[in-house]
């Protein structure tokens, strides 16, 4: 296995005047679950499908499990899974039929496809249900059977493109679950990507922020926090944040100040210690604060400096897949 | 950055499995039996295909067989046999399946594996095949209890099976192509506007000899027309060599057109522009 999974450079690809992924360089080690974090149309997806050669760069470099995925895309696709958006499978099968198309699609043996799907119903929990087509199972069933799907072949490298958008929490929860186990025990390179701040924290090693096809930022999610600061201070306020923002940011021992619509977060070093001096200074601009929190960073904050915008769609996701 | 990780740190050692190319052939089957299990779990497309050629066997023969056959030595029920097995098999196709896939992503999961690219489109034109022999007996048997008689015999009717299928595979390159052009179901479904003038702007009454106007000079440009002279005269006259090479050269006709397109569909929507 080679020592870094996935390595772009300058990756870049464009539809017409639009530029859906601008140039990224990636170095993923083989065996880590790496989080690609961005809001719906940063380039996620567009980057996901040249990394699995479903599409091909406009410009730049991509080599997946060893191999260029312009070049060499046969022996990429021999080395990867994928699971993207929306479980894409064939609802007139059953689950056992499409996991032995799977199989056979990828050359082995009809022993072989039998071993590898005792060992992944064991994984995946799909039950009896195996037995049945596929238009009949719920959407986190299937989310499970194309995880299946995509390691039928035992790959080296999955690629989830947002594997639990659409999902309610407690099917999030089970495929968190199976993609740690897949990279625990199986030893599997796990690509993700997610615009749940959540699911990166939780699940990824090590993050890259993309926003308008641009890598913004990458770390370990505690490194990235740690650039920020060890607090933060957020004040929401009624009016404007911007006015907030130039009355907290003389204060002593403040590093940053980002303002969004109606908050301000403020980094400090020593959050307890200067919550007071903030909401002095918000009191002497006359600015009415609603309310006035101290926390230690979250990758919100995080997206929110790199980006200079919220990535809070996780509520109104939920709230989406419950309907 | 960190090095290559002992993969052997958990629990359960990593497969030997170790996935290669299939092979073209295996891929076909592959796919060509996906393709044939879902027709039985989707038989409102089939039940038209099977009523539809039996309904116009038996009301082209009892409205015009008394008519038709003033004209000698026409026995009516086998002019009209091929007719019904036009209607049978032509256009009857996977191609709403394909589309389907290409909608809910199924075709990329394909396209994700190393699958040989043709092999996705020849998979369902071998279901397609199967299927339009299958649906093709029933109408044959029909004939067949009703009085037609081939004088070619049990070889002839195979041959006209075979041509049939392969009529139907030339033909169905066509909604194929606009199945993997656009990734509709709402084009591929208007693509049976097609069918239309393929199969009534020919012999399908009445022999060419009866034609008159417009459509005596009409038939003769449509493919179709030799197609049915050829499986005609399988039927009611034995091997005419003539007449069989016409119904192949009616069907490369069209296989001409729809073949190419329906491969640079293919290649437009497998080669990742």
């Amino acid at each position: 296995m080679p020592e870094y999974a996935v390595v772009t450079e300058k990756l870049r690809r464009s539809f017409g005047d639009v530029v859906a992924v601008d140039g990224i360089d990636l170095l993923v080690d083989a065996g880590e679950i790496y989080g690609f974090l961005g809001p719906n149309g940063a380039g996620k997806s567009t980057a996901v499908r040249m990394l699995t050669t479903l599409l091909m760069p406009t410009s730049g470099t991509a080599f997946v499990a060893g191999h260029d995925v312009v070049r060499e895309p046969v022996e990429v696709r021999l080395r990867i899974g994928a699971a993207l958006q929306d479980a894409a499978l064939d609802p007139k099968q059953t689950g056992l039929e499409l996991l032995r198309l799977q199989g056979r699609l990828y050359g082995l043996s009809g022993r072989d496809t039998a071993m590898r799907i005792g060992e992944l119903e064991s994984l995946i929990e799909i039950g009896d249900a195996i037995k049945r087509q596929v238009g009949t199972y719920s959407g986190g069933m299937k989310r499970r059977l194309d995880l299946a799907a995509s390691l039928m072949h035992n790959p080296e490298v999955l690629f989830l493109d947002e594997p639990t958008t659409g999902l309610d929490p407690i099917s999030r929860s089970r495929v968190w679950d199976e993609v740690r186990r897949i990279n625990r025990e199986l030893g599997v390179t796990i690509f993700l990507t997610t615009q749940y701040l959540e699911e990166a924290d939780a699940l990824a090693e090590r993050i890259g922020i993309i926003t308008h096809g641009k890598l913004a930022a990458e770390g370990t999610p505690a490194a990235l926090k740690r650039q920020l600061g060890s607090d933060v201070i957020v004040a929401r306020v009624d009016g404007d944040a911007q006015q907030a923002k130039r009355a907290v940011e003389n204060i002593e021992a403040v590093e940053a100040v980002d303002a969004y619509e109606e908050e301000v977060s403020i980094r400090v070093a020593n959050g307890a210690g200067y919550i007071s001096a903030v909401a002095l200074a918000l009191n002497e601009a006359s600015i009415r604060v609603r309310d006035l929190t101290l926390r230690t960073p979250t990758l919100d904050d995080v997206f929110l400096h790199v980006t200079g915008g919220r990535l809070q769609q996780d509520e109104a996701v939920d709230e989406e897949a419950e309907r | 950055m960190r090095a290559a990780r002992d993969t052997a740190q958990g629990t359960q050692p990593r497969s030997a499995v170790k996935a290669r190319r299939a092979g073209f052939i295996r891929d076909v089957i592959s796919l060509g039996g996906r393709a044939l299990r879902s027709i039985p779990r989707d038989p409102e497309s089939i039940i038209p295909a099977l009523v539809v050629p039996m309904f116009f066997f038996a009301v082209n023969v009892g409205a015009l067989q008394d008519v038709a056959e003033r004209m000698p030595g026409l026995d009516y029920k086998a002019f009209q046999l091929p007719v019904a097995i036009l209607f049978a098999v032509t256009g009857v196709t996977r191609a709403n399946v394909l589309v389907l896939d290409i909608q809910g992503g199924y075709f990329d999961r394909l396209a994700l594996t190393p699958v040989n690219r043709y092999a996705m489109l020849l998979g369902f034109m071998v279901a397609d095949l199967v299927l339009v022999m299958a649906l093709s007996i029933p109408v044959i048997a029909l004939g067949l209890i009703v009085g037609v008689r081939f004088e070619t015999g049990l070889l002839g009717i195979i041959a006209f099976l075979g041509i049939a299928g392969i009529w139907a595979l030339a033909y169905n390159g066509l909604p194929y192509a606009v199945a993997l052009k656009t990734g509709n179901p709402a084009a591929v479904n208007s693509s049976f506007l097609l069918f239309l003038p393929v199969t009534f702007l020919t012999t399908v009454f009445v022999p060419e000899e009866a034609l008159t106007g417009w459509m005596s000079q009409v038939v003769k440009f449509n493919p179709v027309t030799y197609l049915l002279q050829g499986m005609r005269s399988l039927v009611s006259e034995g091997w005419v060599v003539e007449d069989l090479l016409a119904a192949f050269a009616g069907i490369g006709s069209v296989a001409l057109l729809s073949v190419p397109l329906a491969m640079w569909s293919l290649l437009g929507r497998v080669r990742r522009r």
